[in-house]
């Protein structure tokens, strides 16, 4: 309840505008890694490409559960179940049907996300009361690992073994492959959805979900319905881990029960703490520095490298509980604010 | 017909009763005070009433609604505003944007989404900002505000959801006597605006703004009427003696 998140006369100092000095970083920091992502793989080797491909792809789950969790306070830990399940159905949709259009396979993927998310959501955090965090993340955990061991034991969708060799996409007859026009492919929907999401979290919407984040008790008494509008995000992020699903798994040309378990979850959360809660670009850049540090730290020390990287992540997120991002951003940007600015002039963002 | 009608209501802790069979009335646009020493109910009541607490028994009639069961954010359209005794104001979003989160409540999500309202409310959040002499402070963040202006501000958002009646616990505590007489001047022009239920320590402050006047004392109310009948009232002193 509010009163046990006391504001109170502790904080009596008001500190000089640090608002005034602070210059905004997040457009300049957004545009650079766009402009890289952009010219990249002319310069880059077949590996990189396709290592490049998959940092797109699972930049769109990170951003997933940068939204439940940076935004509106979910602790999930089945985002992986969302996409999973997309990467199966549009697998079945193309092995068993023959359908590899990536205007339908990408459209069901996004809508498998969405009802999962839904049907989750309506067990754990629609009810009556509001849920806690430790049952929306219990609960989460345990739909992804159960989901996992279906999937393990039933021979349709191939078992322990998954569903090998999927066919190309194909965009009207042009087939896509692995390599540069997949690159561009995920990039551009990696770009669609990063556009969309800054539009949702800079809204006033997301005024409401700063609100809930801060003082989730008060702001029940303006009169917001806040089990609604945490249905709504997180079926958003079902959709949004949907699409990654869908590519993911059409980029390996592959989809198996460890795309579904906890696993790949806890893997998605760590990429979003390291990179920095709460702002989108944090999510983007978790999952390039931790898959790139996985990389190089495994080619170093070969048994002992989860060890290392988990011993860094553990020191981000004891240090810096915005993460990476944190170090460059001040709380204030990565806040931001959503009126129509005051008299220092300041765009609304 | 009042507009606020508490009946019977209880509310125990376990074992502790904090609330016992308080009966309470709130004419529309009455400014009604609530007084007791401490522990006796008074946030107790306003929590039940805002829906902060669930009650164990009695009911609780808004207009002509039965809010006693109704969560809190149906009870704040139904016209309920609260602030609590303890400020709550959104600590890391500057001050414009406090006032702009109560002013939007109403709106559905797709509006909001697509920030329909941003615009027009633009002029309502600068008005409610200036009446409550916090436009000076727009772009600073609220958790950088002094104590009495995170008070202020908290009204000015309680007020923002446009009320029928607004509950206000102790608007006034830990604020200096130039700041509390402050507050009275900008409570005062609330009338006509909404009814009111404050609880407040200070009787003279109470004096200066209420219509009338309900007593608590462990939970019971002692006393309830017009100011100066309840202030005049011996149960009313004896209370007050015997818990300082
Ligand atoms: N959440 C709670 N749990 C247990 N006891 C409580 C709780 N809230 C209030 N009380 C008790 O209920 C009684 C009334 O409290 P309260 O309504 O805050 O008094 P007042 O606002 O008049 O000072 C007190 O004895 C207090 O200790
Ligand atoms: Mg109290």
């Amino acid at each position: 309840m509010p009163e046990e998140l006391i504001s109170g006369p502790a904080r009596l100092a008001p500190p000089a505008r640090v608002a005034a000095r602070a210059r905004a970083l997040l457009p300049g920091i957004e545009l650079g890694l766009l402009a890289l992502a952009l010219v990249l793989p002319p310069f880059l080797e077949d590996f990189w490409v396709l290592f490049a491909t998959r940092v797109a792809i699972l930049s769109l789950l990170a951003l997933s559960f940068d939204l439940v969790w940076g935004y509106a306070g979910i602790m999930s830990f089945g985002q992986a179940l969302f996409s999973g399940m997309a990467g199966y159905c549009t697998a079945l949709l193309a092995t068993q049907l023959g359908v590899t259009s990536v205007f339908v396979l990408l459209g069901t993927g996004a809508l498998v996300g969405l009802f999962v998310a839904l049907a989750v959501a309506a067990l754990v955090i629609l009810g009556k009361r509001a849920p806690s965090l430790v049952f929306v993340s219990l609960g989460t955990l345990t739909g992804s690992y159960v989901v996992e061991r279906l999937a393990r034991g039933w021979s349709f969708v191939g078992g322990q073994n998954g569903i090998p060799s999927l066919p190309r996409l194909t965009l009207g007859r042009f087939e896509i492959a692995e390599g540069p026009m997949f690159y561009y492919l995920a990039l551009f929907v990696l770009v669609l959805v990063y556009v969309g999401l800054r539009f949702f979290t800079r809204s006033q919407l997301g005024l409401v979900l700063a609100g809930m984040r801060q003082q989730e008790g008060r702001i029940a008494f303006f009169g917001y319905r806040l089990q609604h509008l945490k249905g709504v995000t997180f079926c958003l992020a079902g959709l949004i881990a949907g699409i990654s699903g869908c590519l993911y798994a059409f980029h390996e040309g592959y989809v198996g029960p460890g795309q579904l378990g906890p696993v790949q979850s806890t893997q998605v959360v760590l990429y979003v703490l390291f990179g920095g809660v709460g702002t989108l670009v944090g999510a983007v850049l978790g999952v390039s520095l931790v898959d790139l540090f996985s990389y190089f730290l495994s080619q170093r020390f070969e048994t002992a490298w989860p060890i290392v990287l988990g011993v860094l992540l553990l020191l981000i997120v004891m240090y810096r509980p915005s993460g990476l991002i944190g170090l460059l951003v001040s709380d204030r940007e990565r806040i931001g604010s959503f009126g129509r600015g005051g008299k220092t002039g300041e765009k609304p963002r | 017909m009042s507009l606020l009608e508490v009946r019977g209501l209880g509310k125990s802790y376990g074992a502790l009763r904090a609330l016992d069979a308080a009966d309470l009335d709130v004419a529309a646009g009455e400014f009604h005070g609530l007084i007791g020493p401490n522990g006796s109910g008074k946030s107790t009541l306003l929590k039940c009433i805002a829906g902060a607490e669930m009650p164990t028994e009695g009911s609780i009639r808004l207009g002509t609604a039965d809010v006693t069961r109704l969560p809190p954010p149906e009870r704040a359209r139904a016209g309920l505003s609260l602030k609590f005794q303890i400020t709550s104001v959104l600590p890391q979003l500057c001050v414009y944007d406090n006032v702009l989160l109560a002013l939007q409540a109403g709106d559905s999500l797709f509006d909001l989404l697509l920030s329909r309202s941003r615009r027009r409310l633009d002029e309502q959040v600068k008005a409610l900002l200036s009446r409550f002499r916090l436009d000076g402070r727009a772009q600073d963040l609220a958790g950088h505000l002094s104590h009495g202006e995170q008070q202020w501000l908290e009204i000015a958002m309680a007020l923002a959801c446009r009320p029928t009646l607004l509950l206000l616990d102790e608007p006034t505590a830990g604020m200096s006597p130039q700041e509390r007489r402050a507050t009275g001047e900008l409570l005062e022009p609330l009338r006509g605006e909404c009814a009111l239920l404050i609880v407040e320590h200070d009787l003279g402050f109470i004096g200066e703004i209420c219509d009338s006047l309900t007593v608590l004392d462990q939970g019971q109310v002692v006393a309830t009427g017009p100011l100066a009948e309840v202030q005049a009232s011996e149960r009313v002193a004896q209370a007050y003696l015997n818990h300082g």
